[in-house]
């Protein structure tokens, strides 16, 4: 790892941030696209994260007379920790100079960085919305972190590293084998990801009226570019989950070290396991309904406790 | 080939295992009913692979029964009886949920040490699920015992059948046919009989509460 600095690897680094930062939107834009057509709407267009983005860009931003610099940065601070976890997860290429700055419980630490900030710019102005958005916040995060680090965990037994980039080349390396405790770490994982990204059973992302929103809530006192930045980053965040679930479970088609051209068969795979994704995210959202606030410990207790029972699976298994 | 069986039956023995969950968490009649017919699905699945790998004719055989009677009949039977019984209302769960499944989890933690010693004298390619057999059994006890309401109940004695069945299979590749046989029949008449019986209790106290039935004790 010492001479990683190569330049094939700096080059699917870059590659893999710019491909993150600039496809997030769109992978945003499909998912909402799949949803109006299940549900019988007619669909927005496919770009249009791209235009709001570059509307609210070009729009004044207002802060709050009483708002903190801390106000200010968290914006800043949200995208950047997304930004940084995109780049850690191998998406495109197992290659990363930056993946051995974090492993998964120091990307998992990441993810609690930016919780904690945006839950604090909510709660800075101190509006009621604000306060109460942040401390539900607060609540789905403090039940999907254990779960999400047990999902990890199974992976790292199965696997024997903590690093994503070797996980992803051990498991997509070795000969097809069934992992049942995958199929519980799978489970556990899509439950998760429902949580962290204010996805319907537990947040409707297409609310700014209901009572119950969370991540929405958060936000109402942003406007212009900071928040143009997160709804960006909320995007990043959709894609980092999307590519950590694709690097746990669908490792295959991953571009290896030392064989830089993979890259070109790499990201039309990539495009194709994330177009499904996006449609099976949309799946689930149009076929389940939004739950009440207090069903969510529940939910998430769910997948802590498959979480948990993957990895005991994995241990009496001996797979 | 016979590490891709043993690899598919641990999946499905997965698979098994996390239907049992999904019933102790369910709320609703309806899905219990949906979730008990994968579980036989499950089972079936599991029950031919272990036919295939282990070349033992007679548990072909055993599939296409549990298949018949677990996947087509039982469901069947069940859905006719909460049409029939009009009871579209959640299921109301003795304890909280989030307490049912940590109690589950303990179940599942003690069959998996129960059965470690067991599954160490079993020479069958599948000895390793023994413990999961185990925890299903227990997982659907645990569902019987939670339940107020008695199609609940019915259904969790149907997946505990499921579980004596699976864990058969899994340490000794199956019961001789008729010790089969005898249970298929036993588990159908029972449905059967737990039908009428549920009638008879709505008859009586207007619900299916099971709790009612301590009125029947004289003092």
């Amino acid at each position: 790892m010492g001479a990683a600095l190569n330049w094939s690897g700096l080059l699917s680094q870059l590659l893999e941030i710019a491909l993150a930062v600039l496809g997030a939107p769109l992978l945003t834009g499909w998912v909402n696209q799949c949803r109006a057509w299940l549900q019988n709407k007619s669909a927005p267009p496919l770009l249009l994260p791209y235009r709001t983005l570059h509307k609210l860009f070009n729009k004044e931003s207002v802060v709050a007379t009483h708002a903190s610099p801390l106000f200010r940065a968290t914006p800043y601070v949200v995208f950047g920790c997304m930004a940084l976890a995109c780049a850690v997860v191998p998406s495109l290429s197992t290659d990363l100079p930056l993946a051995s700055a974090a492993d998964a419980i120091a990307l998992v630490g990441l993810f609690a960085v930016a919780r904690v900030f945006i839950a604090l710019g909510a709660f800075d102005i101190g509006t009621a919305f604000g306060t109460l958005g942040a401390r539900r916040e607060m609540l789905v995060g403090f039940l999907a972190e254990p779960a999400l680090l047990m999902v990890l965990f199974t992976s790292f037994l199965i696997s024997g590293s903590t690093s994503l980039a070797t996980i992803v080349e051990n498991l997509a390396g070795r000969e097809l084998a069934i992992y049942p405790a995958l199929a519980f770490a799978g489970v556990a994982f899509t439950m998760v990801s429902l949580a962290e990204n204010a996805r319907v059973p537990v947040d409707n992302p297409a609310t700014h009226l209901e009572l119950t929103m969370i991540h929405e809530a958060m936000i109402l006192e942003y406007s212009g570019r900071h928040l143009a930045l997160i709804e960006w980053a909320a995007s990043l965040k959709l894609f980092a989950y999307s590519c950590i679930g694709l690097a746990l479970f669908f490792p295959w088609g991953v571009a290896r070290a030392g064989a830089p051209l993979d890259l070109f068969l790499a990201l039309p795979v990539l495009i194709v396991k994330l177009a499904l994704g996006g449609a099976l995210l949309a799946l689930i959202e149009t076929a389940s309904a939004k739950m009440r606030i207090f069903r969510v410990p529940e939910f998430l207790a769910g997948a802590f406790l498959l979480a948990v029972i993957g990895m005991l699976v994995h241990l009496l298994l001996g797979a | 080939m016979s590490t891709l069986a043993s690899q598919l039956i641990n999946l499905f023995a997965a698979l098994l295992l996390l239907l049992a969950f999904a019933m102790l968490s369910q709320r609703r009649v309806l899905s219990l009913v949906h979730l008990f017919t994968l579980q036989g699905a499950a089972l079936v699945a599991s029950t031919s692979v272990m036919a295939y790998a282990t070349d033992q004719p007679h548990l072909y055989f055993s599939a296409a029964l549990t298949l018949v009677l677990k996947v087509l009949l039982l469901p069947w039977l069940l859905h006719r009886l909460i049409q029939r019984l009009a009871v579209r209302w959640d299921v109301e769960p003795l304890l909280n949920i989030p307490t049912t499944m940590l109690v589950g989890i303990v179940l599942v933690i003690f069959a998996f040490t129960l059965a470690a010693p067991i599954s160490a004298l079993s020479a069958s390619v599948a000895r390793s699920t023994l413990g999961i057999a185990l925890a299903c059994v227990l997982l659907s006890f645990m569902m019987m015992i939670t339940r107020a309401k008695a199609i609940p109940q019915v259904i969790g004695f149907l997946a505990l059948e499921n579980g004596l069945l699976f864990a058969a299979t899994s340490a000794t590749y199956g019961m001789p046919m008729v010790v089969e046989l005898g249970i298929a029949l036993d588990v159908l008449v029972g449905m059967v009989i737990l039908g009428v019986f549920m009638f008879q209790i709505r008859e009586q106290f207007d619900s299916l509460d099971i709790s009612h039935l301590e009125k029947l004790k004289e003092d």
